[in-house]
């Protein structure tokens, strides 16, 4: 029999769906795999046995004729989205023993679309971080190497690995500066950020709210289109969640670009990036270009202004959000003194170095004095980031950069430096700025063979445009390297 | 711009570790002070850009708020509500004394 | 709050210290509950008095990922409750996070209207007792959560956390500082409990706490600069309104004749002790960073929306009272206290209706409500309906009893013994108004009373005691009007 872990999404349901294996059979390979794969770390909390559970009882459905959109197909969910029953860490040690009594919108989708949950995957802790390092559960490595461990990128590269090292047929992640569409560049995977609103943000432990935004990370493009469109759809529960009904976007995927206007935007190249990766950025202009699209010179000139933003806004609404974790109702008290006492040991103890970092900065830039200065100044430049993309729409249809300004890099190299690390999410921030939607699509393989990947970003509410290019992009590279299986 | 930004100094990261229920060793104050200008002053950048008249971008949806219907559609789970709660006695939380 | 405060307080208001006058400057926040039946974002219900934490959504206990979904009932209310305020109703308003850590606050911030509030500026007319009408201006009315509730004396060295309130709706109604006695700031809660209950927005019990104030008092020269002021919180009575103000005027005047200087502080009053102190410190001073709530989207009315509120306005008190006087010609007093609340105003217009209404209004004042207040029952649980009123003085009105004996049956009603009509047949109590009984009475209390029949006619005062004679003789059913005509022409005065 073949390597059933192999198979990607499409393929795993058609061949359920011939009968040619069970979901049993599918997600016992694919425990296997996991089981195999615990130097990548990838996995917070494993959840084999219900995952064989939710097998048997697909296999059922299946023969009860009740089939959905997952029906059977072994995946993993990013550790930020709340799971009824089981543990949910945020990858933090103030949640590290949180079971949720509800369960996620996302996951609720997903389950009902006979989704089989392997278990929780790994991420940078609260999901702040571009590697996967802040993980209180141990940094996620990198299937890709390059003679030493690499990170995944962040902050969900426990998602990003698992589906690199086929241990999962795909995987949710969310994503608010990139943290789908980097670790998915790093890993050689697909990773899309829907349009904000486009997945319900409710029972997902919240970062920056204005920001956060859940997407799938998959093997494959069309694979990427049938998790979103598992995974997203209108929510009443979530107020800024969009009632547009959900397209057919596995559709699109396969559609011809012919005429498809792409914008090349000029302010993505940027000092002190890689030649590589502006080089597979130029490949893919011509590779649309040779598909039928007509290329397009537009400008985006807040660009360099966005990661700025992001970094007053995001922790800003961070700072806010992460109030409600201090030992009083649910997770980690660390018991103090006084009640003082009891809240500073508690939140110091159960944050990490980033999230403090953060939760700092973010109090600063709300507060007397500095709120006008900080916070509302970076609200207005926001403004201005997203009339940057609306002046872009008249010209052109989607837009072409690179997902990243670099190659995976190596464990411990970036830690110590913020703004270094920060750096990584140049090319992404401003589609989680402006709510568009964004997808990585592996492009090649740089000079230390490790993936590329490049960015289609599109307008609000336009992913199908977007699978459809990036559809076009996923065949004109023909990208099929897999790292070698070196961690079993 | 109107608001003078000398930067953030161990008092500062006091002041903002307290706000934020954090503890931060004195001797620490200074080098966090250090991170933190110097994401701030990275963060200043955003000075040379015009914002006047700029109406501030506050979410990524332009929509009104949705509404729900006033009925009752949660509440009588309090089991679900106190089991993760560190302690609890008689259906209430138990914490740390809040008064004197 | 912009504070200026040109209004001088009327003399009689003053209060004397050492150095001479001194002038109150009052502003008050009341924050009114909306009467929703689930809270402001979430669908856990409000009624008071449940088992702690029955009545809690995910949300309302701030669990990882939950999120608020606003209650349009309770933005309806609080247009209403602007409209009620003669305010402006703002069509676009926004929900804000004011951060601050407390033990009943479950997200570490509490959801509320900073920048852009539902409500902005109106103002509203009091009349405080024994003066004059004051006009109040309001600045503003925002929309807010409630916190839970923290109980100290369950355990000596814990707090327990009841999380049943945590997330209902507050409105949050502030005043100009436009008050220069304990007396208005008093009137002005009334009268904005009895407008938020006219509207049905808000239940106005101050005793549940449902409606409470927090009070901003300070001290000035009369006319001159303002003084700093400490806000007294969650004060939930008008007396203790009254007395808080009071004490902490005396406060204010003896620190400042001393010499000192008053501290910007937030106090509360402790009605034991009759005084107020310290609630919280200055040295731990808040940074509430307040920022948009970028859970919730902002609130964006049209016009229709609030035409259809303002459509639906049920008469306010104000309005109410000046009909009253138009209409039923009933005295300023009288068509006060008959608008205090609406279901006495309800009433009193079901027992006026085709009927002396200066009647109605003396019976209600009078023995309803007498019995209700010895009772401590609500006009709305009278045991006698308006109806059941009307029907006694119909019976008063064509000369079936008399007034007196109106009163006994009154009493009787009230019991639970039946209708007017009812209690007078059953017990005989019909008045006689045949001419010849009466006559027939009075001629023989003349003839068993010669000397004093004498007498009366040099001192027509005597007749009084003639007609209790025969009023006796009648068992009080003579109609006493008739009885007295025709005493008077027989003893020839």
């Amino acid at each position: 029999m073949t390597d059933l872990t192999k198979l990607t999404l499409a393929s795993a349901l058609d061949g359920m769906k011939a009968r040619e294996f069970s979901s049993m059979e599918l997600t016992d390979a694919h425990i296997g795999a996991c089981e195999a794969a615990s130097g990548l770390n990838a996995f917070i909390t494993p959840t084999f046995d219900l995952a064989r559970d939710q097998a048997k009882a697909s296999d059922e459905r299946r023969v009860s004729g009740t089939i959905g959109k997952l029906e059977g197909a072994p995946l993993g969910m990013k550790d930020l989205f709340c799971t009824e029953g089981v543990r949910t860490t945020a990858a933090s040690k103030i949640l590290g023993d949180f079971t949720p009594p509800y369960e996620s919108t996302v996951s609720a989708n997903m389950k009902a679309d006979g989704m089989v949950m392997l278990g929780k995957l790994n991420l940078d802790q609260f999901a702040m971080g571009s590697a996967n390092e802040t993980s209180c559960f141990g940094p996620v490595i990198n299937p890709w190497r390059n003679g030493e461990d690499l990170v995944p990128g962040g902050s969900s590269g426990g998602s990003a690995a698992a589906v690199a090292a086929d241990l999962c047929l795909g995987a949710t992640a969310t994503d608010t500066g990139g943290s789908i569409r980097q670790p998915a560049g790093f890993t050689g995977t697909v990773g899309i950020k829907p349009t904000y609103g486009r997945c319900s943000r409710y029972g997902i432990v919240a970062f920056a709210s204005s920001l956060d935004q859940a997407g799938p990370i998959a093997k494959t493009v069309e694979d990427a289109a049938i998790l979103l469109e598992s995974m997203a759809g209108y929510d009443p529960k979530d107020s800024t969640s969009i009632n547009e009904p959900v397209p057919d976007w596995r559709g699109a995927v396969g559609q011809s670009v012919k005429g498809l206007r792409v914008g090349v935007p000029r302010e993505y190249t940027m000092d002190g990036i890689p030649k590589e990766i502006d080089a597979v950025w130029a490949e893919g202009v011509e590779w649309m270009r040779e598909a039928g699209a007509e290329i397009v010179d537009v400008s985006l000139p807040h660009t360099k202004y966005a990661l700025p933003v992001y970094y007053v806004v995001a922790p800003a609404e961070a700072s806010s959000n992460l109030a409600r974790y201090d030992g009083m109702r649910y997770g980690l008290r660390v018991e103090g003194e006084n009640l003082a006492d009891t809240y500073e040991r508690t939140r110091t103890e159960g944050f990490g170095d980033e999230v403090r970092r953060r939760v700092m900065i973010g109090t600063y830039v709300l507060s007397a004095g500095y709120y006008d200065a900080y916070y509302l100044r970076a609200q207005k430049v926001r403004t201005k980031i997203a009339d940057d993309f609306r002046q872009a729409w008249e010209s052109c249809d989607v837009l072409l950069t690179p997902t990243a300004p670099s190659a995976a890099f190596p464990v411990g190299r970036k830690i110590n430096d913020p703004i270094q690390m920060y750096l990584n999410d140049v090319f992404t921030v401003t589609a989680n700025l402006a709510g568009l939607p964004g997808i990585s699509v592996p492009a090649a393989l740089d000079g230390n063979g490790l993936p590329l990947g490049l960015q289609i970003i599109g307008r609000a509410l336009d992913e199908s445009t977007v699978f459809k290019a990036a559809g076009a992009l996923e065949k004109a590279a023909g990208f099929d390297a897999k790292p070698d299986k070196w961690w079993s | 711009m109107a608001e003078p930004k000398n930067g953030v100094s161990a008092d500062d990261v006091r002041k903002i570790a307290r706000l934020s229920r954090l503890h931060v060793e004195d001797e620490q104050c200074g080098s966090i002070a250090e991170d933190l200008n110097g994401i701030l002053a990275w963060i200043e950048q955003l000075d040379e850009v015009d914002c006047e008249d700029v109406v501030p971008m506050t979410s990524a949806v332009a929509m009104d708020a949705p509404m729900r219907q006033d009925t009752v559609t949660s509440g009588n789970i309090r089991d679900r509500i106190l089991a993760n709660a560190p302690k609890t006695e008689d259906g209430f939380f138990v914490v740390p004394r809040s008064v004197e | 709050m912009t504070f200026i405060a040109p209004r001088v307080a009327d003399e009689k208001d003053w209060l004397q210290g050492e150095t001479g006058p001194w002038e109150l400057i009052i502003g008050l926040e009341v924050h009114a509950q909306v009467a929703s039946i689930a809270k402001l974002f979430s669908g856990a219900p409000t009624a008071f008095g449940a088992e702690p934490n029955t009545q809690v959504a995910l949300v309302d206990a701030g669990l990882p990922g939950m999120l608020p979904v606003v209650n349009k009932y309770c933005v309806e209310q609080a247009v209403r409750t602007g409209l009620g305020l003669n305010a402006q109703i703002n069509k676009f308003s926004r929900f804000d996070r004011k951060n601050y850590f407390y033990v009943d606050l479950p997200q570490g911030y509490q959801i509320s209207q900073f920048e852009h509030p539902v409500v902005g500026e109106g103002e509203i007319e009091i009349v405080p007792e024994g003066g004059e009408p004051v006009t109040v201006g309001i600045e503003r009315l925002h929309l807010e959560q409630d916190a839970g509730k923290s109980i100290h004396d369950l355990s000596p060295d814990e707090t327990y956390v009841d999380l049943n309130r945590s997330g209902v709706a507050l409105m949050e109604i502030v005043s100009k500082p436009d008050m220069r006695s304990a007396a208005e700031a008093s009137a002005y809660v009334d009268a904005l409990r009895q407008i938020v209950r006219a509207l049905g927005t808000c239940d106005g019990d101050m005793e549940k706490g449902n409606l409470r104030a927090d009070v901003n008092v300070s001290v000035r020269k009369p006319g001159g600069e303002l003084g700093t002021r400490c806000e007294i919180k969650n004060v939930n009575s008008l007396r203790f309104i009254r007395q808080a103000i009071g004490y902490e005027a005396r406060r204010h005047i003896e620190i400042l004749e001393a010499g000192g200087e008053i501290d910007q502080e937030t106090r509360l009053y402790d009605t034991v002790k009759g005084e107020t102190r310290t609630m919280r410190s200055k040295e731990d001073a808040h940074d509430y960073r307040y920022f948009p709530d970028p859970d919730l989207l902002p609130l964006e009315l049209s016009d229709d929306f609030i035409d259809r509120i303002k459509a639906d306005l049920p008469e306010l008190p104000a309005a109410r009272k000046a009909r009253f006087v138009e209409q039923f010609r009933l005295p300023d007093y009288d068509a006060g206290v008959l608008t205090s609340d609406k279901a006495t105003g309800d009433y009193f217009e079901i027992v006026a209706q085709k009927r002396d209404p200066k009647s109605a209004s003396n019976w209600m004042m009078g023995e309803l409500f007498g019995r209700l207040n010895a009772d401590e029952i609500g006009i709305e649980d009278s045991p006698v309906s308006a109806d059941a009123l009307g029907g006694l003085i119909d019976r008063i009105a064509d000369k079936t009893i008399s007034g007196k004996i109106a009163k006994d049956v009154f009493s009787k009603m009230f019991e639970g013994e039946g209708t007017a009509d009812e209690i007078i047949e059953r017990d005989g109590l019909k008045q006689v108004t045949d001419m010849g009984a009466i006559e027939a009475m009075v001629d023989e209390v003349i003839a068993a009373n010669r000397d004093q029949a004498e007498k009366a006619k040099d001192n027509p005062k005597l007749v009084g005691f003639f007609v209790g004679q025969v009023m006796k003789k009648s068992q009080g059913k003579a109609n006493p009007q008739a009885v007295n005509e025709l005493l008077r022409s027989k003893l020839g005065l």
